[in-house]
């Protein structure tokens, strides 16, 4: 990894100077509808008098998303029948950067590729984004990606997994600008009961193989009491599921602007990065 | 330079765009295949299976009273469709059913549009003694239901996939998550020559003995070359294996034939090439259909096999180099040939083959405007049979389902 953190990496280094995880939120633009995302999304930043998410992370919806579970899929697909289309996240990310809140964005390469990967990147640093997180992008075919975030100064976050290699490992968080995403248990995106054992395992290879780099780590976390526990092996908790089923819910019960949930999730949470010790 | 490259490229199409996750068993897999290709008891084991079990070398059939429709052109058909299981899916699945067990799994997954590949996959499962799951989306487990029985008698366990558009793609999807939580025990076996590398090479391989049985099998009836090679395209793996050996043979033709549908210019339809733009779906970079935004618009087939909103990437790339032709084939044009074989040859093939058949007719009958002298010599890959899609036909002709007549009853007092 370079050594300039990049501005998501900046995050996780202050949380790290504050002696705790950083915490990373994701929703998924666009749901339940664009103005609401907003709304949602910056209520992740200040969920009520105490604090937030240190880095949203925010979902393109995608009509394939091969890694996302089911709650992510329903809130996507939602997002895609009610007419949200790709330049809107700019103006999502706008509103989050206006917070003071770093935001990333995620995204299924085929967005970024049919938008156009240098003007997605301009367009996106222009709205004050920090960067990408690449789930089906492995560094491999990611050149055109590589100049186009380093002629923009975007992050750049690949991912990890148990399965991979050493050196994978290596090569991947090299390619990295600003932290490496763990993925804590093989499988695809979802609240899970408990966290993978396969989780600090990972993060252990990494803190071996590159030291310097910084680590957040998701799929699965919940509630504060897991985040803590991930909080104290990691530099960031990422937490995407259990945000949307709030979402989901409040929709359900015929209450789609109703964030009072979302928030008390988000304020659980961050008192659990700040408790691991 | 040999393609694809150590990426699994084809020049600017293909490659591996996939979760890091998948990443190792790709990597498994692709030196495991290395090995097989190179290791003669796989060979010999994989002959004796097609021969012993699938039923191979499948013949060439002349057709000449379906070729008199064509123009001045001489159809010949390579039966895929006389293979066990019905379809040429069993030659590919044999393949890496063998190569599962080479890596020391233990148990397949597979996704299924039509379902032929899915009952393909469970019957080398049972063969071979392997756990087996199908995914399968929920449009196509209702309208396929007789196959969703035949993978149940094979032992295999068929999802219905209720996500997205609920079809083939969204079969795909699932099995994809499935497989990153279950690369340990699992292997994908992938029905296509899409997906990301090294499957479409190894599909290819799999698939290549067609084009090396025809092309041996016309040397010697005809004592030449055909001129050209016509096969119907989903994601292309029949028409790969059919192409295979003659794209070497410049004199050649390569013609693959998409679905088209109601008509391409309906934008209901499933002609990727024809009909697409470039980008990335299910792991590799190929022509898609997709919007302005890069959203997987969903495709449109009579042909279940056939509907899939993608193509191989080798296709792309054989179309954008020029190799081969690629031409969407209507909805309409291929029932018409399909219901032409039925009753000039007595051969009943599944809707997917039909598209090739229709484009053959067309292609005769261009050739013998154009170029009024030639007689030119037609290999068209039947690749599977039409029992499966009887219940279409039934619907697409108006067929009562009832009897012409009686005979014998009261009636006749």
């Amino acid at each position: 990894m370079s050594d300039d953190p990049g501005i998501s990496g900046l995050a996780l280094q202050t949380a790290r100077d504050e002696d705790r995880a950083a915490l990373v939120g994701y929703l998924s633009a666009g749901y339940p509808d664009l103005a609401t995302s907003v709304s949602a999304m910056t209520a992740l930043c200040r969920p009520g008098d105490g604090p937030g998410v240190d880095l949203v992370e925010v979902g393109l919806p995608y009509s394939d998303p091969m890694m996302d579970g089911v709650a992510i899929q329903r809130a996507g697909g939602t997002a895609l029948a009610r007419g949200f289309r790709t330049r809107d996240v700019f103006g999502i990310v706008s509103a989050i950067a206006a917070t003071g809140t770093p935001a990333v964005v995620m995204t299924y390469w085929n967005l970024v590729d049919r938008y156009g990967v240098d003007a997605f990147s301009r367009d996106l640093a222009n709205a004050g984004g920090a960067g990408l997180i690449t789930p089906d992008l492995v560094p491999d075919e990611a050149d055109e990606w590589m100049a186009a975030s380093d002629a923009h100064g975007l992050d750049r976050i690949f991912l990890v997994s148990p399965s991979s290699t050493d050196e994978r490992i290596v090569t991947t968080t090299a390619s990295c600008r600003g932290w490496v995403y763990a993925t804590s248990v093989m499988g695809v995106t979802g609240t899970r009961t408990r966290t993978s054992s396969a989780a600090p395992a990972l993060v252990a290879r990494i803190r071996e193989l590159a030291p310097q780099t910084l680590v957040g780590v998701g799929l699965g976390v919940s509630d504060g009491a897991q985040a803590a526990s991930v909080a104290g092996y990691a530099d960031a908790v990422i937490v995407g599921s259990a945000l949307i089923k709030t979402l989901l819910a409040a929709e359900d019960a015929g209450r789609p602007a109703d964030l009072a949930a979302l928030r008390a999730v988000v304020a659980d949470l961050a008192a659990g990065v700040r408790s691991a010790h | 330079m040999s393609l694809p490259d150590a990426q699994g490229h084809y020049d600017r199409f293909g490659g591996k765009y996939v979760p890091e996750a998948l990443y190792a068993a790709l990597a498994q897999l692709e030196s495991e295949f290395e090995l097989a290709l190179v290791d003669d008891g796989f060979w010999s084991e994989l002959d004796g299976l097609r021969r012993d079990y699938s039923g191979r070398p499948t013949p060439i059939t002349a057709v000449p009273r379906f070729s008199a429709h064509a123009g001045n052109a001489e159809i010949v058909l390579k039966r895929e469709d006389l293979n066990h299981t019905g379809s040429h899916k069993i030659n590919n699945v044999l393949g890496q059913a063998l190569l599962t067990r080479r890596m020391g799994k233990t148990r397949v997954i597979a996704e299924t549009g039509a379902g032929q590949h899915g009952v393909a996959t469970a019957t080398a499962a049972a063969l071979l003694g392997m756990e087996c799951r199908v995914y399968m989306g929920k449009v196509d487990t209702d309208r396929q239901a007789l196959n969703v029985a035949r993978m149940q008698l094979l032992g295999a366990e068929v999802i219905a996939v209720e996500s997205g558009s609920q079809t083939l793609k969204d079969a795909m999807n699932e099995a994809m998550r499935e497989w990153v939580a279950t690369v340990d025990t699992t292997h994908y076996l992938i029905g296509t020559v899409a997906g990301p590398a090294p499957f479409p090479r190894i599909v290819k391989e799999f698939q290549r003995v067609i084009s090396t049985e025809a092309r041996a099998q016309l040397l010697d009836r005809y004592g030449r070359l055909p001129d050209i090679v016509a096969a119907c395209v989903g994601g292309g793996s029949n028409a790969m294996g059919s192409f295979a050996d003659f794209i070497d043979d410049p004199g050649v033709r390569l013609c693959g034939f998409e679905a088209g549908g109601d008509g391409v210019e309906t934008g209901r339809h499933a002609a990727s090439i024809t009909g697409g733009s470039v980008g990335v779906l299910h792991g590799t970079r190929t022509y898609i259909l997709q919007d302005e935004d890069g959203q997987t618009v969903d495709s449109h087939s009579i042909s279940a096999g056939l509907d899939y909103p993608g193509v191989g990437p080798e296709h792309a790339w054989l179309a954008a180099t020029g190799r081969a032709a690629y031409e969407p084939v209507t909805d309409v044009e291929a029932m018409d040939a399909l219901r032409l074989l039925c009753r000039t040859e007595g051969i009943l093939p599944a809707i997917e083959s039909a598209h090739a058949l229709a484009g053959a007719l067309r292609l005769g009958r261009t050739l013998a405007e154009t170029d009024p002298g030639a007689h030119p010599l037609v290999l068209v890959c039947l690749s599977g049979r039409g029992d499966k899609d009887v219940d279409t036909a039934i619907r697409w002709f108006g067929l009562t389902g009832e009897a012409d007549a009686t005979k014998g009853g009261r009636g006749d007092e």
